[in-house]
């Protein structure tokens, strides 16, 4: 069993235990929208205080706080007891492709030349971190919703401006693979 | 107690997550240079039994564990917040690779720098409430 489940799952599993997922935190009380936890945790540290965004009631969003700690067990339970052993399956065109640019791959996860402490300090390193990381903390709340909240959540209640967002999620993942990452990498 | 439940579904969901290989970088590469269906078969399929199952949900067939109905708020309608938040979210999640859900995920798998990762994502939403007033909504 252990190790039926330890095998990469295939699309066609996932995406509908995904959909459980939004089904469970619907039926628990709650909704499937990851990015406002970031919005609650900037309230939780006191940003309420100076800016009126943050000055919410956000002790109803503890859920949301409680769900994502359990998404970090849920990747550390993962990662050490449903261990794939084999290098991740990479498309050989993205290889190639990536390649291009002067990224390796070697089956892991993520590249190691980037995704490291002691690359933080890199131009490369600090543009996959820390840009990266802000354009989706600024770019979720302005268009109010990451992928579960527009992508799922949004879409299945057929909401246009989720799909607009979903749009504006792939203009800007077009531009920076095809026309940034050469100039970046 | 009632956030147990809570703590479950996240352990469910960080376990999907890893497995189903999303919150590799490597994967988003892929998925936006179109060389592999898993990212569109994952959102696909989960698409589609979200749909079905928000249908119930809105016919107040299904109700919650404390059997409330489950209220869906319309989005206000508007395209130039959608459109820029969307595009400047793409770009960072092209680039880090990671959106929301898989950064939370992946530090649980052992990639502690994604702390960072979070820790910009933070910062990015606090200069959006402090843009807010000037961005158009």
């Amino acid at each position: 069993m252990i190790e039926f489940i330890s095998q990469p799952w295939a699309w066609y599993v996932s995406g509908p235990m995904l959909a459980l997922v939004m089904i469970l935190l619907l039926w628990a009380g709650g909704e499937f929208g990851v990015s406002s936890t970031l919005r609650t945790l900037c309230a939780m540290g006191g940003a309420g205080k100076k800016v009126p965004f943050f000055n919410f009631d956000w002790q109803k969003q503890i859920w949301n706080i409680v769900f994502i700690i359990g998404a970090m067990l849920g990747g550390f339970i993962a990662a050490n007891f449903l261990t794939n052993p084999q290098p991740l399956v990479l498309s050989s065109a993205t290889i190639a492709d990536l390649n291009k640019v002067g990224i390796p791959f070697n089956g892991e996860l993520a590249p190691m030349t980037l995704f490291s402490w002691s690359k933080l300090l890199t131009v490369k390193g600090f543009c996959v971190l820390v840009v990266g990381g802000f354009l989706v903390g600024f770019g979720a709340r302005w268009a109010g919703g990451c992928t579960s909240g527009h992508a799922i959540s949004g879409l299945s209640n057929l909401q246009l401006p989720s799909l607009i967002a979903v749009i504006g999620f792939f203009i800007g993942g077009l531009i920076m693979t095809h026309l940034l990452f050469p100039l970046i990498f | 107690m009632k956030l147990i439940k809570f703590l479950l579904i996240g352990i469910l969901f960080g376990i999907i997550m890893t497995k189903s290989e999303v919150i590799s970088w490597y994967r988003i590469q892929e998925m936006f240079r179109f060389q592999s269906f898993h990212m569109y078969g994952i959102i696909g399929s989960a698409l589609v039994i979200g749909l079905i199952a928000t249908f119930f949900f809105k016919r107040n067939a299904i109700r919650d564990i404390e059997g409330n109905l489950i209220a869906f708020r319309d989005k206000n309608y508007s395209i130039p917040r959608y459109l820029f938040g969307g595009i400047i979210f793409g770009l960072g999640w092209a680039l880090s690779g990671a959106c929301p859900g898989p950064m939370y995920t992946l530090v649980g798998n052992g990639f502690t720098v994604f702390l960072v990762v979070i820790a910009s994502a933070l910062l990015g939403t606090l200069c959006y409430g402090l843009l807010r007033k000037h961005l158009p909504h």
